[in-house]
């Protein structure tokens, strides 16, 4: 176990529980990137190139936009929710 | 020492299911489940690597070398882009879920149905 | 259940569950030292049988082909899924929303900066998503990764606050298309593997030499079908959420 694994590790672990514990959704979304982030450094750190190029593009690109796309509707259907029970 | 990435994966397995179950709200719980995914990715690769070897692409080196295993790195590969798409399907059920019972607290499911 | 109910229950049986986990992960080897046969034996031959230098994409489209078949045919059921749940919500939508009156579908500008980075990031992310499908055998990448990097170009189209333009450029019946093509596409090299060699999914094209663009096979082909499936799965699953975002929204195109 090389330094450099070792420290790796420890990122993925602290960046995983950070994900848990954050309050609202959206910044979980963001702290999400960054554990993206750090589990793509720790594949690298474990020989596996392939594998760390698929984390980093869906943890960067693919999942933080279907998230915040989904938080968007959520919001505007609250907004919705809300206007009609001010009309009724 | 040695045994450190397997219990960072079990480290992760838990902290992502305490979030699961102690979530007040949909979005978060399914969030806290994109953890418990990715402590399953660990303990894979974790099994496939031999020390000193190098990554199993040979377009450069010889191809004698001590390489890692590369089963472990394509069931894990699939896995991340897949895993997103099931995410995204959990999402949109809770986009449904929030339209008929008007909350996202999981709690409150119930009630609205009685 | 309550939360409160649901937290004791987890009180009680988390400890429990993680002793079991622990006793369990200390039964496998010690990290490092990996002995399993078939891994270390598809290193040893599969570049003199395969003429591809990124094992693990052999591994992925060529030698393991069929698990990759199932695993692609997952993605485009979870995206038929969400196609399924956001549609019904969005005729909903649209019906409430004509008989109110109101049907903006307009969507926030974005500033200058964002718009001319954006534009300039547009080719960059479609040529770099199909340079990696295409060199998926022999250096680090694929279908799955270039594909989602592909899909990444019509959204900086988005980010750019030009939604409708990236709705011209991506419309949806060219995503189901491209889904659907891909899927097919793969389904049919594994019959064209069935009708030339008699067994599904084997390899019936001519081998070339390692290191070039057109070797290793079907290994390319089956990498482009892959990567239009994925792109089209992800720009549908995008633009469906986002659809339902913006129908309802309001706002100064600037």
């Amino acid at each position: 176990m090389s330094a450099l694994q070792t420290t790796a590790l420890i990122a993925v672990v602290a960046a995983g529980t950070a994900v848990v514990l954050t309050p609202e959704a959206l910044r979980q979304t963001m702290v999400l990137g960054i554990f993206g982030l750090t589990l793509t450094i720790l594949f690298f750190t474990f020989q596996a190139p392939d594998v760390a190029l698929s984390e980093i593009v869906v943890s960067g690109v693919g999942l933080p936009l279907i998230i915040l796309a989904a938080l968007r509707k959520i919001r505007s259907q609250e907004r919705d929710r809300q206007a009609e029970e001010r009309d009724s | 020492m040695s045994f450190l990435p397997y219990a960072a994966a079990a480290w992760l397995f838990l902290v992502g299911l305490w979030g699961v179950v102690s979530s007040t709200n949909l979005v978060r719980a399914v969030l806290s489940l994109t953890v418990v995914q990715s402590s399953t990715y660990l303990v894979l690769l974790g099994i496939g690597f031999r020390s000193g070897a190098k990554a199993p692409v040979v377009a450069d080196i010889p191809q004698s070398s001590r390489l890692v295993d590369p089963v472990v790195q394509v069931l894990v590969l699939t896995d991340v882009v897949i895993e997103a798409t099931v995410t995204a399907l959990l999402l949109a059920l809770v986009v449904q879920a929030h339209k008929r019972f008007g909350s996202l607290d999981p709690a409150d499911l119930r009630i609205l149905r009685d | 259940m309550t939360r409160r109910a649901r937290l004791a229950l987890f009180a009680l049986a988390g400890p429990a569950f993680a002793a079991v986990l622990v006793i369990g992960l200390h039964g496998l080897p010690t990290f490092g030292d990996y002995h399993g046969v078939y891994g270390l034996l598809v290193n040893r031959i599969e570049p003199r049988l395969r003429h591809a230098t990124d094992i693990v994409t052999a591994l992925n489209f060529d030698i393991r082909a069929f698990d990759t078949l199932g695993e692609e045919f997952i993605l485009f059921t979870s995206v038929s899924g969400v196609a399924l749940l956001l549609r019904r919500l969005r005729v909903a939508d649209e019906h409430a929303e004509r008989s109110r009156g109101t049907e903006d579908h307009r969507f926030a500008g974005a500033s200058a900066g964002v718009r001319m980075s954006s534009l300039l990031l547009i080719p960059l992310l479609i040529a770099l998503g199909g340079y990696v499908v295409l060199h998926g055998a022999l250096t680090p990448g694929g279908g799955f990764q270039g594909g989602v990097v592909m899909a990444a170009g019509p959204l900086a189209v988005l980010v750019a606050g030009r939604y409708l333009i990236m709705k011209h450029l991506a419309p949806e019946w060219l995503l189901e298309a491209a889904d659907s093509a891909g899927a097919a596409g793969y389904v049919l090299m594994g019959v064209g593997g069935l009708i030339f060699t008699g067994v599904l999914l084997k390899n019936f094209l001519p081998l070339g030499t390692p290191g070039e663009l057109l070797s290793a096979g079907m290994m390319p082909l089956n990498s482009i079908a892959v990567g239009l499936e994925v792109t089209g799965a992800f720009l549908l699953v995008w633009t469906e959420f986002l659809d339902q975002a913006l129908i309802t929204t309001g706002g100064e195109e600037g």
